[in-house]
């Protein structure tokens, strides 16, 4: 009746993921029941769940992130704990414990934080900028968004029923086939990662489509602000790549469940179609996920040196070029495993040449600031950082792509040190950048500034004395992943690097007391205007939050830094007294589909995960009904009246005008 | 107010540097461009499954290799039902353009029994294998050609689950400009197939009884 | 999104469109597709079984007969033509082509040289035994 599923999944021997599974309950209990009692559910349902504005759509990505980087980081502190402590003994975490950390913090980090972080302010930002009123799929959109949920929910369920993976956030075969995984913890990886790899592969489909075809009139290619071309790029991959991850989970799931022979050790299957596979994914993934982060560097550094983006052609070539070549070094990440001499030259030649355009963009970026007057204000401050970082990182990689190095840096700390280096200093740190200057513009008031600053010198310097000694001691020969270690010379780096996850946790506290304060002090901090940085692009051309319909007139582009241009228009002409002619707008309709959708892949998923084979199908008649019925209703849009759109335009309006008076 | 400050020198005309860009697209055009996108990513997954089937096609673990196994004429059965089934799903297409129901609910028809045959046709050719001993987890090279068929077979049958749902809702709910587009993306997922299935007969049927 | 304000383009086309045409001439281009193709796969079929031709060359034949096949696929019934209004279109269609044959080559070759180097996983496990 219920498969795998017994009483004995729940983890009552382990006191850690026991307490840790019943405190989230009771917090999650507490939260439901405050919604429900303050009466706060229809308004949730309305406004957020069934939401398929963009906006609210990326805010809910974000959310996701933040949230599930506060787990993921949990596991990170524990692991340095271990490893503080794990000389010449057990730790205090057992071997198959510290294993399914290790895997789960990769696995959130990239799947659950960063892809939605990015995806998230994607969502937010790029409707905007492009001038138009949505994407180019709302429905799907939200779910997109849900599915991911469904994705992280399931990672986070494991936790308190059954396990996860112990294979590292990549299972690799054969100890992820089910003669050496005999668990559910693979499972729990696999089937995850496809539910929200559908959503993500969605989401890169309705973004790609978004950028080509719905731009606002006179905004061609070459009038995109910078983010918007990071934005095609990234999506463009993510639309080539992730199939190539479904596939090759695809492809793992049979041999798991159904006796298939891809990667086993038996019947000539292949574990390195494997690794060739599962890489030709994750190295476009990296690109995916700093590719947005890119485009948000330009947009605030721009924004804030107060000068248009240096060489943007320049910029969106190295940008379309990182596009392509990241599909053609995929075999650097296994030099070690037995390729021939000319093969990994020539890899490593590719890995080499891809670092050329990225640090093109090191260079504008650079020139963008020189001579302009420079404010430093926190998300500038973020960009800086990652400027430093970033560069550091890139010429670690730029070490590890020569083969003969890498033979000797495979798998040791100095590669973990290495990717942390570019993936915290550089999508991370984007993220927050891009969440900082966004956030405005999402909630119509501005984050305090000073706790900004604080967390950000917090992560700076906790992250520098959290990886540099890992960089030192994978040289000493630790490798990765180690559960415990017997020499003494390694001890005094990682107790460092333990110093240096606890200083990262007091940015984080910044950071949560920065939204608190921010929320309270929403008063003084509010943007009136819209325009709160004195932006360049289109999405600082509307109110502070964005009304539905994001713009009351579609704006009309005439070269790049759209907005900016508009603003010097006004201020040498003066304000444009004319009444605009406002017309009806039809909006998508609010639909539960994806919240549906999701509810249904989740039973599915955990079905699948614990062999329950009737639920399994239940959940998928249902996913399918769910679509029938949505293809079946006859009004998926509504009219706001040209007077409501008029109403709010103007209280706009008369803002931005008395801002215009005042600076003048 | 400074964004509706229109422009008086705006030209309107084709989308490149200097001319101007008239705007978003129609929404057929944005929809029918958006499963474009999917189809490709499609494309993509199905590259990786031929992947594995050409690295793993000469690892029979001593079992059956594929001039053993495979029936060409069946294939060539299978290859026919589904060309002539995108010859009738193109009929659909036009008759759909021209609003004649009677006409596109007869070429759906016959495209949903050409694909039916197909399916038919292939499930006996699994089951055979089955009980000749030759199932997927006999040898790698079964595995990746089961996966790699199966996969478009997959295809297939949701594309039968698709067409059905299109035929009821054209009854329900007549040419409405939404359904006009589902019909478009039905008839690009359909033909996108057969490109597929013609890889798969090349690498998969006639390279393979050649070996 | 699809408010008056915004006037849709005139310029492009959807994937799958043909734009303007007769009936008669559709249904002609249809017609010529299926021909094609059917010419295409009776050859295909035909060489693969045949010992007219010098052996070596079938493979090759094939591949070639069915990219041909594809190409026929993509014109006559995607409709997918190199047009200035098919620009958007095409560029994908490319991007995928790309991506394919890079995971396509990209796997034969390094799995080929892995091959050539490693020892097969079985003999391996025999020698842990």
């Amino acid at each position: 009746m219920f498969g795998k599923l017994s009483w004995s999944a729940i983890p009552i021997d382990q006191p850690i993921p026991l307490v840790t599974g019943a405190v989230v309950l009771v917090v999650i209990a507490a939260v439901l029941l405050w919604v429900v009692v303050r009466g706060h559910l229809p308004y949730l349902w309305r406004e957020w769940i069934t939401s398929v504005d963009h906006k609210r759509i990326g805010v809910m990505y974000t959310l996701l992130a933040c949230v599930m980087l506060l787990r993921g980081f949990a596991d990170a502190l524990m692991m340095r704990g271990q490893q503080a402590v794990a000389l010449h003994s057990q730790g205090y975490l057992p071997p198959e414990h510290y294993n399914q950390i290790f895997s789960a913090h990769g696995t959130i980090m990239i799947f659950f934080v960063g892809m939605p972080f990015v995806i998230g302010l994607m969502n937010l930002v790029v409707p905007l900028q492009l001038g138009v009123r949505d994407v180019a799929f709302p429905t799907l959109n939200s779910v997109g968004f849900w599915l991911t949920a469904t994705g992280a929910l399931l990672v986070n369920i494991s936790l308190v029923v059954g396990e996860f993976a112990r294979t590292g956030w990549l299972p690799y075969p054969p100890l992820s086939e089910m003669t050496y995984s005999p668990g559910v913890g693979v499972d729990y990886y696999l089937w995850s990662l496809q539910i929200s790899g559908v959503g993500t592969l969605v989401a890169g489909i309705n973004l790609v489509t978004t950028v080509l075809k719905l731009r606002t009139r006179g905004m061609t290619y070459l009038r995109m602000p910078m983010f918007c071309w990071t934005t095609l790029a990234s999506n463009l991959l993510i639309v080539a790549a992730f199939p190539i991850l479904t596939a090759t989970l695809a492809m793992l799931i049979l041999d798991r469940y159904l006796g298939f022979h891809f990667f086993t050790n038996e019947a000539g299957g292949n574990v390195m179609m494997f690794m060739n596979l599962i890489w030709a994914w994750g190295h476009p993934e990296v690109y995916i996920l700093v590719l947005p982060a890119f485009g948000i560097f330009s947009e605030v550094v721009s924004t804030f040196s107060g000068k248009p983006l240096f060489g943007y052609r320049s910029m969106v070539l190295a940008t379309m070029a990182i596009c392509v070549i990241s599909f053609m070094v995929w075999l650097h990440h296994f030099f070690t495993m037995g390729a021939g001499p000319n093969v990994n030259a020539i890899f490593g030649i590719a890995s080499m040449i891809i670092a050329v355009p990225t640090g093109v963009k090191i260079y504008n970026w650079l020139f963008t600031m020189y001579m302009g007057r420079v404010r430093f204000a926190t998300p500038m401050l973020w960009s800086i950082g990652f400027m430093v970082t970033f560069l550091i990182g890139g010429l670690t990689g730029v070490l590890v792509a020569v083969p003969p190095a890498d033979f000797l840096l495979h798998n040791s700390l100095f590669l973990v040190a290495h990717f942390h280096n570019v993936i915290i200093g550089g999508v991370l740190f984007g993220a927050f950048a891009g969440y900082t200057y966004w956030f405005p513009k999402a909630f119509g008031f501005r984050l305090h500034e000073g706790l900004g600053k604080a967390a950000f010198w917090c992560w700076l310097i906790g992250f520098y004395v959290a990886f540099m000694p890992l960089y030192a001691v994978g040289l000493l020969g630790m490798t990765r992943r180690m559960q415990h270690y017997d020499v003494p010379e390694w001890r005094p780096w990682l107790l460092v690097a333990s110093l240096g996850a606890i200083i990262i946790l007091i940015g984080i506290v910044c950071q949560i007391a920065q939204l608190v304060v921010s929320i309270r002090n929403r008063a003084e901090l509010r943007d009136r205007t819209g325009d709160p940085w004195d932006g360049r692009s289109l999405e600082w051309a509307t109110a502070s939050p964005p009304p539905v319909f994001n713009f009351a007139i579609a704006p009309d582009v005439s070269g790049e830094d759209a907005y900016w241009a508009m603003k010097q228009r006004a201020r040498q002409q003066g304000m444009d007294d004319a009444r605009p002619d406002y017309r009806d707008i039809e909006m998508p309709r609010n639909s539960p589909t994806g919240f549906i959708c999701a509810f249904f892949a989740t039973i599915m998923g955990f079905a699948l995960i614990w062999h329950i084979w009737w639920m399994v199908a239940a959940g998928a008649i249902g996913a399918f009904a769910t679509f029938v019925v949505f293809a079946w209703r006859d009004h998926d849009e509504y009219v706001i009246a040209a007077a409501d759109v008029a109403r709010i335009d103007q209280a706009n309006t008369a803002e931005r005008r008395a801002l215009m008076s005042g600076a003048a | 107010m400074a964004i509706a400050h229109a422009d008086p020198h705006h030209v309107h005309g084709l989308d490149f540097a200097g001319a101007g860009h008239a705007g978003p697209a129609s929404k057929r055009i944005v929809t029918g461009y958006g499963f474009w996108i999917f189809l490709l990513s499609d494309i993509v997954m199905f590259s990786c499954f031929f992947a594995a089937y050409a690295v793993l096609s000469g690892q029979t673990a001593d079992g059956p290799k594929g001039s053993e196994l495979f029936d060409l004429r069946s294939v060539a059965a299978e290859t026919g039902c589904l060309l002539l089934s995108s010859f009738t799903c193109g009929l659909a297409s036009i008759a759909a353009d021209e609003r004649e129901t009677t006409l596109f609910q007869l070429a759906m028809a016959l495209t949903c029994a050409l694909g039916l045959a197909f399916l038919s046709i292939e499930l006996r050719e699994f089951a055979s294998l089955v009980a000749r001993g030759a199932g997927p987890s006999r040898s790698a090279f079964l595995t990746a050609f089961f996966t790699l068929v199966g996969c478009h077979g997959l295809h297939v049958s949701a594309g039968v689950l698709w067409l059905l749902t299109m035929m009821a809702q054209v009854t329900a709910k007549g040419f409405r400009a939404d359904i006009q587009r589902r019909i478009l993306c039905f008839a690009l997922f359909w033909h996108a197939l057969d490109i597929i299935w013609v890889a798969v007969f090349s690498v998969v049927y006639l390279l393979g009884a050649g070996q | 999104m699809s408010d008056q304000s915004f006037e849709p383009h005139a310029t492009e086309f959807a994937p799958g469109d043909e734009g303007e045409g007769q009936v008669r001439t559709r249904i002609l281009g249809y017609v010529v597709g299926l021909g094609l193709a059917v010419v295409l796969t009776v050859t295909s079929f035909f060489i693969a079984g045949t010992d007219l031709v010098w052996q070596p060359s079938i493979p090759v034949a094939i591949i070639v007969l069915a990219i041909a096949q594809m190409g026929v696929h993509l014109v006559f019934f995607l409709h997918i033509t190199t047009g200035p209004d098919n620009t958007n279109n095409v560029m994908a269609l490319a991007f995928g082509v790309l991506i394919v044959v890079l995971v396509i080559g990209g796997s034969l070759w390094i799995m080929a040289n892995l091959n050539q180097n490693m020892m097969p996983m079985d003999q391996i496990m025999q020698m842990q035994r």
